[in-house]
C-alpha cells in the first residue's frame, strides 16, 4: 500500500495554483488539501494522479470569515476549525456539533471543508450541510471564475461539478435568521465511520407553526438532498409528535435508498424515518 | 506476603516488557533491517477461482530496482506449505496450499508471483505490472453449497468427520422433548494492529538461514521449516521480534513466510515482506465460519438427553497448517460444562473459494460455545424454566471431577475435564452481577416498552496441552538471573509471567529476571504459545528449573555458610539463616561465582556434573489438559429505530486455577472479551457471490474502538486449582472470549421477547433490525 | 516523475536533511529515512491510529501526510517523550495501569493523548473519550488506556 510515483507542486498564490493546475490537468493532475481521502486512496492505488497540487502553503485560503450574511469558508480551512461554534448563533453550535461525526481529531487537523465537498462522498457530512442549506461554492481557473449552488455542485457519487482544471476557493453558507432551529441526526456503525444514513432538520416557527423548514438526508442516496415531500409535511403545522411522524414517513417514502451487501434498501429506508424523527425532535428540544 | 520481598505468585507486579514498548525502543519485524536487503511484494490473484493462463512478468522484470520475479516454476522444488509435525493428516495433505498458485488460483488474494526489488515503493510498482490470465471457474462460497472441485478428481469436502459416545438415537426415542436449532457464525480473525511480517536472510558464511518475525510457534516452525527446505535442523533458525499481537493468527507458517526463505538463499541478499493491511485481510487466516443443524434431547425437567448436531465448516481456498484441528475442537467442546449422555456430532469440513481458515483465539470454542448456549435458552423457554436454573440442572458436578469424556472413535483423544465447580461459578457471578435483581429491572424496563435483556453463556476452555516444556535457568556473578524457554510471546505479558513464577520459586527480585524466548538457536526445544499453553506449560518448566537452581544454590550455601542446608532460606537474592536474617548470609551472585567452573574454595563447580556454575536445566512433562471455566454475563439495549445494539453491562468471571499476576489476567480477559464483542456485533469478512471479499480495509472490516467497548465487569476465582501441575496453574488467554457471542446473543433474544430468536453472528444493526420486524409480525399487539 | 525532493524534517528536535521521492509518506520517512521506528504503521489508509505522531503541534496520522509536505515542520514522536531517563507522565500511567498488552498501538495513543492535553489540559471526560476514540487496540480492551489517559491529565494538570 505505497502510493505510485507522482509530480509535486507547492503553489504560493491561487493565480500559481490554478495556473499549475491547468498545465498538469490534463494528466491526471489534481489538487491535494487535507490529504484525508485521496491520500488513502492513492495507497490503495484506486487514485494515481501523475501530478499533485498541494495548495496546504497557498496564501489566503485558511480564511474563514462572516461576510454580510455569509460564512466563507476558504479551501484549507479544516474540519477541526469548527470543533469550537466559529460564528454566534445556533449555526455555529450547529457546525460545531457536526464536525464531531466526521472522522476522528486528528483526520479533522488535516482534512478541510472545501476537501470533503470536494470528494463528494454521498456519506460526507458537509456535503450535506452545503446542500440543506444552500451553500454555494466558488469555483477558480485560468478561464476565470464562478459560483455554483450545492445541490448543483454535487452531481453524484465522488462526482461534482467541478472542471478538472477548476480549484475550489471557498465554500460559503449563508446565515440562517436567528429563529432557525437545528437538528442533526447520524447513525454510523461504529465511532468514527462513515454514516450510514443522517439526517440535517432546520426551521424557524412562526405564530406557533413551522416556518422555512428544511429537511436534508445524507449517505442514502448517491448525494444529499432535501426532501420536498418531507418539508411539505412540516410547513404550517405546529411542531410535535403528528407533524414530525408525517415528516418523518413522507422522506422514507421519498427516498430512493443506494444498497450494499452490508445494508438493504430497505434497512435505510427505515433509517431515515428513524433519523428524521430524531432530527426533528432534537431541532424542537 | 507483603512482608517476604520475593513472594511474586500472584501480585499485580507492573510489566517487565513496558518499558522498551512505551518508548519506542521496541523492535518489531518491521522496524529490523539488514544491510543489503531486498523487498518482497506478492502479486495476488484477483479472482476468487480460475485456472491460470498465463503470467506476464516481463514488463516487472525490467522495471528500475527489481532483482527478480517469480512465479511457481521459479519454486517448483518447493512443497506446499507443510502441515506442523504432529498434526499430520494425511488425507487433508493434497488441499495443502502451495507457496505460488499452482494451476488453480482458489481465493482472491491467493499468491501468484513475487517481485523483489530495492525497495517496497518499486517492489509495489513492479508487482502491479505483472498481468496475470485466468479462465474463471465456478466459484463455492459457502460451505452450504454442494461440494464442488477442488481439482481434477478431487471435491471439496475434504472430510466428513465424526465425534460420539452414548447412545444417541435411544436418547432422542426417550426425549420429552426434542428442540432443534439452525445456527451459524460469522467469519472473523484475530487482525492484530500489526500486520504480518518476515525477513528471511541467509549467512553463507555459517551456512546459517535465518527466519525474523516469527512467532507463536517457533520451534514447531522450525520443524516445519526443515522438512520443507531439506535442510539440516541446525541450519535453520527462526527468531522472534516484538510481536504485535497474535491472536492464534499471527505464527503459523504462510507462504510469505516460505518464500523470503527461499529468495535469501537464492538472490544471496536478506529480502524482507512486510505485509500491508489490506493483504492482511485477504491473506491471514481467518475463522469461525460455520453452520451448524443442532438438536437436543431432553427429559421433562429439562435435563439433556443428548445432542446431536450436524454443521458444516468452511476451510476456505485450502488446508493451513493447523489440518482440521478447529473442526476438532469445535466437534470436541460442543458439551461444555455439562453432563451430556449421549453424543453425536458430524463436520462437514469443506473447502470454498474464500481466504483459508485456522485457529483464531478460544478456536472451535465461541463457535461451540454459542451453539451450546443457544440450545441451552432453547430449552429453558420451551419448559419455561429459568436460564440459569437449566444450566445448573445440567452442570457437571464438582465431586464429579476428574470427569472424563471416552469418544466413541479410536484416535479421538479422551477429555479429562481435570477440576471444577461449574455450578459455585456460575452463582458466584450471578451474585456478583446481581441476576435476581437484574430480572425484575429489565421486566420493568421492558415493561416500559425498552428493549433490554440479559444473556449468559457458560463454557469449559482448555489449555497447557502437553507434551513436554523446558527451561534453562542460570545466575550470573551479579545475582542477576536468565530463564530461556521455548515459549513465545505475542504481547500477553509472558516475560513477566515467567519472571514471577521464577522469582517467587528462587527467592529473587523479578526485576531482575531477564527471560528469553522465540529463539530456536538458543534452546533446542519449545512448545511457544499457542492454545494457551505458555503459562502452564513454560511455567510449570520455569518452576522446577528455578526450584533445581535454588536447591543448587542453597547446598552450596550450606558448606559456604557452615550451616545446615534447611536452616537455610533465600530472600530477595541473598541465602540467609530462616531463624535469623542478621545472621552470616551469601548472595546468589556469590555462590555463582563460587560454582563457577575453575573457582576454588567450598562448594565449588563441578563441571563433570551437568550444569557448571549456578543454573539448571528443567522439565515440565504433562499429558493432560487443563480446563479452566467461565461465566460471561451479559446486558444490552437495542434501539429499535435502529437496531443498533448498546452493551450495558457484561461480566466475565473465570476460574484460573492459580492466578500469577491478576492484573494481567485482567487485562487478557477485558481484551479477549471486547475482541468477543467485535465478532458478535461487529466484525465480519463478507465476500460477494463471486467470492470478491468485501472487507479488505478497515473501514469496512470494523474493529471495535473504545466508543464500541463498554467497561467489563471481571471476577477472577481460583476455585479450582489443576491437579496436573505443581502451581494449579490453568490459562486465561481465551477466557475473555469464548462466551461473548454466546452471551449477547441469549441477551438480544431475550431484548426481543423471543429468546430463540438469534441464530447467526454477528448480530448487525441491520440483522437486529430484522429480527425486530419478525417480532412484531408474530405479535401484531406489540408497538 | 521519480523527481527528488531535498527536505529538512525536524524530529524530537534534531534536524534531518533528506531527499525523498514525494510519494513517500511521512510515516515511511520517519520510520526508514530517519531511523524512528517507534512510529508504527497498522493500516496505512488512516483508520487504526498507530501512526499518530505531533505535526506542528497537533496529532495527525503520519500515513496520510507526504513528507515532502513537512519541509521545515516540527514533528514529535513518541522517542521524544521521555525527558532523558525520566518519562513522561503518560509514560508512566501506561505501565502503572498496564495499559498495554503487546505495545504496538502504544506510541499511537502515547502522542494521540500527549498532543491532546498539552492543548486542552482543562479537556472534558466525554471530549476525552471521543479523542481517545480515535485509535485502535486490540489488546487491552481500552479499559486500562483510558485509565491511564485520565490519570496522567490529572498530573498533567497538576503540574
Ligand atoms: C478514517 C477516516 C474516516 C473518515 N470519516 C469521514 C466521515 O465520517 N465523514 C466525512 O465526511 N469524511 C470522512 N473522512 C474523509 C475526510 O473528511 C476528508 O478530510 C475529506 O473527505 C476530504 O478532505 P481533504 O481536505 O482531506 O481532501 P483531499 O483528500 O486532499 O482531497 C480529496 C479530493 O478532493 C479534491 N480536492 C480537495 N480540495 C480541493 C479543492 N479545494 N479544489 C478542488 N479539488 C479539491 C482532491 O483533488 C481529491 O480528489 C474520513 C477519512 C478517514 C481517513
Ligand atoms: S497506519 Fe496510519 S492510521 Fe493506520
Ligand atoms: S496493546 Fe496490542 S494493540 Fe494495543
Amino acid at each position: 500500500m505505497k502510493p505510485a510515483a507522482f509530480e509535486y507542486h507547492a503553489p504560493k498564490t491561487i493565480a500559481e495554483a490554478v495556473a499549475l493546475l491547468a498545465e498538469v490537468a490534463p494528466d491526471d493532475g489534481r489538487i491535494l488539501a487535507g490529504g484525508q481521502s485521496l491520500v488513502p486512496t492513492m495507497a490503495f492505488r484506486l487514485a494515481r494522479p501523475a501530478h499533485l497540487v498541494d495548495i496546504n502553503g497557498v496564501d489566503g485560503l485558511d480564511r474563514l470569515y462572516l461576510d454580510g450574511n455569509e460564512l466563507s469558508i476558504g479551501a484549507c480551512v479544516r474540519h477541526a476549525a469548527f470543533h469550537r461554534p466559529v460564528v454566534d448563533g445556533r449555526l455555529g453550535l450547529l457546525l460545531s456539533s457536526i464536525v464531531r461525526h466526521i472522522a476522528h481529531y486528528p483526520i479533522r487537523q488535516r482534512g478541510t471543508f472545501c476537501g470533503s465537498l470536494a470528494q463528494a462522498d454521498p456519506a460526507s457530512e458537509w456535503c450535506l450541510t452545503a446542500v440543506t442549506l444552500d451553500g454555494t461554492m466558488t469555483a477558480k481557473s485560468v478561464r476565470g471564475s464562478r459560483t455554483i449552488g450545492a445541490q448543483d455542485f454535487i452531481e453524484g457519487i465522488m462526482t461534482t461539478a467541478l472542471a478538472d482544471d477548476e480549484l475550489l476557493t471557498e465554500a460559503r453558507l449563508p446565515i440562517p435568521p436567528d429563529d432557525t432551529r437545528f437538528g442533526f441526526c447520524e447513525f454510523n456503525r461504529i465511532a468514527g465511520g462513515f454514516a450510514v444514513a443522517m439526517v440535517l432538520a432546520a426551521y424557524g416557527l412562526k405564530d406557533g407553526v413551522i416556518t422555512r423548514p428544511r429537511l436534508g438526508v445524507g449517505g442514502v442516496e448517491e448525494r444529499p438532498r432535501r426532501i420536498p415531500e418531507a418539508e411539505q409535511a412540516l410547513e404550517g403545522r405546529s411542531p410535535g409528535a403528528q407533524a414530525f411522524r408525517a415528516a418523518s414517513a413522507a422522506a422514507a417514502g421519498a427516498v430512493d435508498p443506494m444498497e450494499d451487501i452490508n445494508t438493504s434498501a430497505d434497512y435505510r429506508r427505515d433509517l431515515v424515518a428513524t433519523l428524521t424523527l430524531r432530527a426533528l425532535e432534537s431541532a424542537w428540544s | 506476603m507483603a512482608a517476604d520481598k520475593t513472594a511474586y505468585l500472584g501480585r499485580s507486579v507492573e510489566r517487565l516488557e513496558d518499558p522498551p514498548l512505551v518508548t519506542g525502543a521496541a523492535r518489531f519485524v518491521a522496524d529490523i533491517s539488514f544491510p543489503g536487503q531486498l523487498h518482497m511484494r506478492v502479486v495476488r490473484s484477483s479472482y476468487a477461482h480460475g485456472e491460470i493462463i498465463s503470467i506476464d512478468t516481463s514488463e516487472a522484470r525490467l522495471m528500475p530496482g527489481v532483482v527478480a520475479v517469480w512465479t511457481a516454476e521459479d519454486i517448483a522444488d518447493i512443497g506446499p506449505v507443510d502441515f506442523r509435525a504432529d498434526r499430520a493428516a494425511e488425507g487433508l495433505k493434497p488441499y495443502r496450499q502451495p507457496v505460488l498458485a499452482k494451476g488453480r488460483v482458489r481465493y482472491v488474494g491467493d499468491p501468484v508471483a513475487a517481485v523483489f526489488a530495492e525497495d517496497p515503493y518499486l517492489a509495489e510498482d513492479a508487482a502491479e505490472s505483472v498481468v496475470i490470465e485466468v479462465e474463471e471457474l465456478p466459484v463455492i462460497v459457502s460451505a452450504d453449497d454442494p461440494p464442488g472441485e477442488f481439482a481434477a478428481g478431487r471435491g471439496t469436502e475434504a472430510a466428513v468427520m465424526h465425534h460420539s459416545y452414548g447412545d444417541i438415537d435411544a436418547a432422542f426415542a426417550n426425549a420429552e422433548r426434542v428442540i432443534a436449532l439452525d445456527l451459524r457464525t460469522g467469519r472473523h480473525s484475530g487482525v492484530p494492529m500489526e500486520t504480518r511480517g518476515a525477513i528471511g536472510r541467509y549467512d553463507a558464511a555459517k551456512d546459517m538461514l535465518e527466519l525474523h518475525g516469527a512467532a507463536k510457534v517457533p520451534h514447531r516452525n522450525q520443524e516445519t521449516l526443515v522438512r520443507m527446505l531439506g535442510r539440516d535442523p541446525s541450519r535453520v533458525h527462526v527468531h522472534e521480534c516484538h510481536v504485535g499481537g497474535g491472536f492464534g493468527v499471527r505464527g503459523e507458517l504462510y507462504p510469505e513466510d516460505i518464500l523470503v526463505l527461499v529468495a535469501a538463499m537464492r538472490l544471496g541478499r536478506p529480502v524482507k515482506w512486510i505485509e500491508d493491511r489490506q493483504e492482511h485481510l485477504m491473506c491471514a487466516n481467518q475463522g469461525r465460519e460455520q453452520h451448524h443443524l443442532a438438536r437436543v434431547a431432553v427429559d421433562a425437567e429439562g435435563r439433556i438427553l443428548g445432542i446431536d448436531d450436524e454443521f458444516f465448516h468452511d476451510q476456505g481456498g485450502y488446508v493451513r497448517t493447523h489440518g482440521s484441528n478447529v473442526a476438532n475442537r469445535t466437534m470436541c467442546t460442543i458439551t461444555g460444562p455439562y453432563r451430556v449422555p449421549a453424543f453425536r456430532a458430524v463436520c462437514h469440513f469443506r473447502l470454498t473459494n474464500k481466504t483459508p481458515c485456522a485457529t483464531y483465539r478460544a478456536p472451535g470454542r465461541y463457535e461451540s460455545t454459542f451453539v451450546r448456549e443457544r440450545l441451552m435458552d432453547a430449552i429453558a423457554t420451551e419448559l419455561g424454566i429459568d436460564p440459569i436454573e437449566v444450566r445448573k440442572r445440567n452442570l457437571i458436578a464438582a465431586d464429579e471431577m476428574p470427569y472424563t469424556i471416552a469418544f466413541d472413535e479410536p484416535h479421538v483423544s479422551d477429555m479429562v475435564l481435570d477440576s471444577g465447580d461449574y455450578a459455585g461459578l456460575l452463582d458466584k457471578a450471578a451474585a456478583a452481577f446481581g441476576w435476581e435483581a437484574l430480572r425484575v429491572e429489565l421486566d420493568r424496563r421492558r415493561a416500559d416498552g425498552e428493549l433490554v435483556g440479559a444473556g449468559i453463556g457458560m463454557f469449559v476452555e482448555e489449555g497447557g496441552r502437553g507434551p513436554t516444556d523446558g527451561a534453562r535457568i542460570a545466575v550470573d556473578a551479579n545475582g542477576d538471573v536468565e530463564v530461556i524457554t521455548g515459549g513465545a510471546s505475542l504481547g500477553q505479558g509472558f516475560e513477566t509471567t515467567m519472571a514471577q513464577i521464577c522469582a517467587e520459586a528462587l527467592g529473587v527480585d523479578y526485576r531482575r529476571v531477564r527471560v528469553i524466548h522465540g529463539h530456536t538457536d538458543l534452546i533446542p526445544y519449545g512448545i511457544g504459545a499457542h492454545a494457551t499453553r505458555a503459562t502452564v506449560m513454560t511455567g510449570s518448566a520455569v518452576n522446577v528449573a528455578a526450584l533445581m537452581v535454588r536447591e543448587i544454590a542453597i547446598d552450596a550455601a550450606a558448606e559456604m555458610l557452615q550451616t545446615p542446608a534447611d536452616e537455610l532460606d533465600i530472600n530477595d537474592g541473598t541465602v540467609v539463616r530462616r531463624d535469623g536474617p542478621t545472621g552470616p548470609s551469601v548472595t546468589l551472585g556469590e555462590i555463582a561465582r563460587r560454582l563457577a567452573p575453575g573457582a576454588a574454595g567450598p562448594g565449588q563447580g563441578d563441571p563433570g556434573q551437568g550444569n557448571p556454575g549456578l543454573a539448571a536445566e528443567g522439565f515440565f512433562t504433562t499429558k493432560d489438559t487443563v480446563f479452566p471455566y467461565g461465566v460471561h454475563l451479559a446486558v444490552v439495549r437495542i434501539d429499535r429505530g435502529t437496531g443498533q445494539v448498546a452493551v450495558e453491562r457484561f461480566m466475565v468471571a473465570y476460574d484460573v486455577g492459580r492466578a500469577v499476576n491478576p492484573m494481567m489476567i485482567e487485562g487478557q480477559l477485558v481484551g479477549g472479551c471486547i475482541q468477543g464483542l467485535g465478532g458478535a456485533l461487529y466484525e465480519e469478512f463478507v465476500y460477494d457471490e463471486e467470492g470478491q471479499p468485501m472487507a479488505v480495509t478497515l473501514a469496512d472490516y470494523l474493529v471495535p474502538s473504545l466508543r464500541e467497548a463498554p467497561d467489563i465487569e471481571v471476577l477472577i476465582t481460583e476455585d479450582a486449582p489443576s491437579p496436573l501441575n505443581p502451581l494449579g496453574l490453568k490459562s486465561a488467554g481465551e477466557g475473555g472470549i469464548n462466551g461473548v457471542g454466546a452471551a449477547i446473543a441469549g441477551a438480544i433474544g431475550d431484548a426481543i421477547g423471543d429468546p430463540g430468536a438469534v441464530r447467526r453472528l454477528p448480530l448487525t444493526p441491520g440483522r437486529v433490525r430484522d429480527l425486530l420486524r419478525q417480532a412484531d409480525a408474530a405479535s401484531p399487539g406489540t408497538p | 516523475m521519480n523527481g527528488k525532493h531535498d527536505i529538512t524534517l525536524t524530529i524530537n528536535g534534531q534536524a534531518y536533511a533528506i531527499r525523498v521521492e514525494a510519494r513517500r509518506t511521512l510515516a515511511d520517512v520517519i520510520r526508514e529515512e530517519c531511523g524512528q521506528t517507534g512510529t508504527h504503521l497498522g493500516c496505512e489508509h488512516g483508520v487504526c491510529g498507530t501512526c499518530t505522531v505531533i505535526v506542528d503541534g497537533a496529532p495527525v496520522r503520519s500515513c496520510l501526510m507526504f513528507a515532502v509536505q513537512c519541509d521545515g515542520a516540527k514533528i514529535r514522536t513518541v522517542e521524544g517523550l521521555a525527558d532523558g531517563e525520566e518519562p513522561h507522565p503518560l509514560q508512566r500511567a501506561f505501565m502503572e495501569h498496564h495499559a498495554l498488552q503487546c505495545g504496538f498501538c502504544t506510541p499511537g495513543f502515547l502522542m494521540l493523548a500527549v498532543g491532546v492535553l498539552e492543548r486542552e489540559p482543562d479537556i472534558g471526560d466525554e471530549d476525552l473519550l471521543d479523542i481517545l476514540s480515535s485509535n485502535l487496540c486490540r489488546c487491552t480492551g481500552y479499559a486500562n488506556i483510558v485509565k491511564a489517559v485520565r490519570a496522567a491529565a490529572a498530573q498533567m494538570r497538576r503540574r
